[in-house]
């Protein structure tokens, strides 16, 4: 007996420990091995890679042989600021609106302004380019930003209303009977204790508006392209290797990023909960 | 000045949403309904081209047998790490949350392109594997169904270990100790106790996985390239190459009304399991 348990858990540590090993190589090796290839020397991408050099991110870096690369980059970013933006606005609004309240209306709208979640991106964007195209709107920039905020605003909500949930009613009741009006004990009480959870929703909103495909691949066009679709296009016809450098530079913005969000507001900590 | 009545405070992002989400949906289910691409003869016409197509079925059932086969990848390979989550100490967790969260961050185009450097003719899998000699000519990995769900797997994984981890962080260790106790293996440790346990984690990570690899237009085109034909690459030819408006809100609306039906399905079977455990 004693025999056939311990048989039991070397196979279960044995198979258990090489699949999650598994898990972490195709979860890691994949990263290392583009930020490897994007310093190679020669001109493709082969691994391993053949030298040492910089080649690639000088030529995304040269502002006359990349322009349309910068020009993408600039669009994504302007397009995830303004999109988070009013997202943060009209976001933390409905979620102190609606969170606690349970009146079958809000719990609808509720589920509305997260729907974006699950649906298919695809089909909104497809849906938005007819409907702008149909009423006559000219392919814009504001455009890519209405359709970025609808699809990005959950990820606000979802954490302005988890922070919502954490505060104690009795500090909002003691406010008030102390003779604070709502909108002072809003500003002095409430936001300060759930700006960390909108802060960790703006961030994700962002990041989502950054690497957006589906809304963007629809209502982007070359005056207005955008960095995920610009890449697209690199991968698509020949392969060119400057993608590589391009993605050398996400990898270590969102390196940097994770650190930064880990000592601000704890970002694992609030994605796991 | 009197109290806004607090619910008021919802009603931009409610007109936001009216105008620019619910207003498009219900116009693509109305284009769905003409029959040429100008959008000026209404009828069935579209539906019945796309419903009377056997291909139609294939490309369908394609979309969700890919969706199915990524879902049933990443947990056979990240429940297991989600288990050596549980039983690592709190700097080692640190450590492995990091590596997990961060791929989350990379745009999904970067980890595409990843999996065309490892998987392509001169990539890493065919170099170790000319090298060790098992092979003699490079492998055709790249535009195969085995190279697609390879890289979706890498790519969708964050979404299942996620809700995975925190509904695991949050069992009871005293019920794996008495289990073992009681002289269960670990195997039966594990069947018994703490999948049932993590089901509501196991299912929000499946519906997470599914719903964004059905959809995964880029990483479908690139690393699938144009012979697998899914839903979203047909959607995108039918509305942006070849303009027909219409057929492309039928099958957009296809894709919208086939994932919502496995994913409540999904939920429901979780729910289901859940009350099992817990009734």
């Amino acid at each position: 007996m004693g025999r056939r348990r311990s048989f039991a858990d070397l196979s279960y540590a044995l198979v258990i420990g090489s699949l999650a090993a598994l898990a972490l190589l195709i979860i890691v090796a994949p990263v290392v091995i583009v930020l490897t290839t994007s310093f190679t020397e020669g001109r493709s991408l082969k691994f391993p890679p053949t030298g040492f050099s910089l080649q690639w991110y000088e030529a995304l870096f040269d502002p006359s042989k990349s322009r349309q690369i910068h020009r993408a980059v600039q669009n994504s970013l302007e397009v995830a600021a303004w999109s988070t933006g009013f997202g943060i606005l009209f976001g933390s609004m409905a979620s102190l609106g609606i969170a606690r309240n349970r009146h079958r209306l809000a719990r609808i709208a509720d589920g509305l302004f997260l729907s974006p979640l699950v649906l298919p991106g695809l089909t909104f964007g497809l849906a938005a380019l007819m409907y702008f195209t149909l009423i006559g709107f000219r392919p814009s920039l504001n455009l890519i930003i209405a359709g970025h905020m609808i699809v990005t605003v959950p990820f606000i909500l979802r954490t302005t209303s988890a922070s919502l949930s954490q505060l104690d009613p009795a500090l909002n009741d003691s406010s008030q009977s102390l003779g604070a009006s709502w909108f002072y004990t809003l500003r002095r009480v409430t936001l300060p204790l759930i700006a960390p959870g909108i802060f960790a929703g703006a961030f994700l909103a962002f990041m989502a508006s950054i690497d957006n495909v589906p809304v963007s691949l629809f209502l982007s066009t070359a005056r207005t392209d955008m960095l995920p679709i610009r890449m697209w296009g690199m991968m698509e016809s020949t392969l060119d290797p400057r993608i590589a450098a391009v993605s050398g530079v996400l990898i270590a913005a969102a390196f940097l990023l994770m650190l930064v969000m880990e000592w601000t507001v704890g970002l694992t900590r609030r994605m796991r909960d | 000045m009197r109290k806004l009545a607090e619910w008021q405070l919802a009603l931009p992002l409610a007109l936001a949403f009216a105008s620019i989400f619910l207003a498009p949906l219900l116009m693509l289910v109305g284009v769905s309904f003409f029959n040429d691409d100008k959008i000026s003869q209404p009828g069935f016409g579209q539906w019945a081209k796309f419903l009377g197509d056997p291909f139609s079925y294939k490309v369908i059932a394609d979309t969700m047998l890919l969706g199915l086969k990524t879902v049933c990848a990443t947990i056979v390979i990240g429940y297991p790490l989600a288990l050596i989550y549980l039983d690592a100490s709190p700097r080692l967790q640190k450590v492995l949350i990091f590596i997990i969260v961060m791929p989350l961050l990379l745009s999904v185009v970067v980890r595409t392109f990843a999996w065309i450097v490892v998987l392509g003719r001169e990539g890493v899998v065919n170099t170790i594997l000319l090298q060790l000699g098992i092979i003699s000519e490079p492998l055709r990995l790249l535009q195969t169904e085995l190279g697609l769900v390879i890289s979706l797997t890498q790519i969708e994984m964050p979404l299942m270990l996620l809700p995975l981890i925190s509904v695991m962080s949050r069992l009871d260790p005293n019920l794996r100790d008495a289990s073992s106790a009681l002289g269960a293996s670990r195997w039966r440790t594990l069947f018994k106790v703490i999948v049932p346990l993590s089901m509501p984690g196991l299912v929000a990570g499946c519906l997470l996985v599914f719903a964004s690899s059905t959809t995964a237009f880029i990483s479908q085109t690139v690393i699938g390239g144009v012979r697998l034909i899914y839903l979203p690459l047909l959607i995108w030819q039918q509305s942006l190459v070849v303009f027909n408006w219409p057929f492309a809100a039928v099958v957009s609306l296809t894709l919208l009304v086939s994932v919502l039906t496995v994913v409540s399905a999904l939920s429901y079977l979780g729910r289901r399991t859940g009350g099992y455990v817990h009734g």
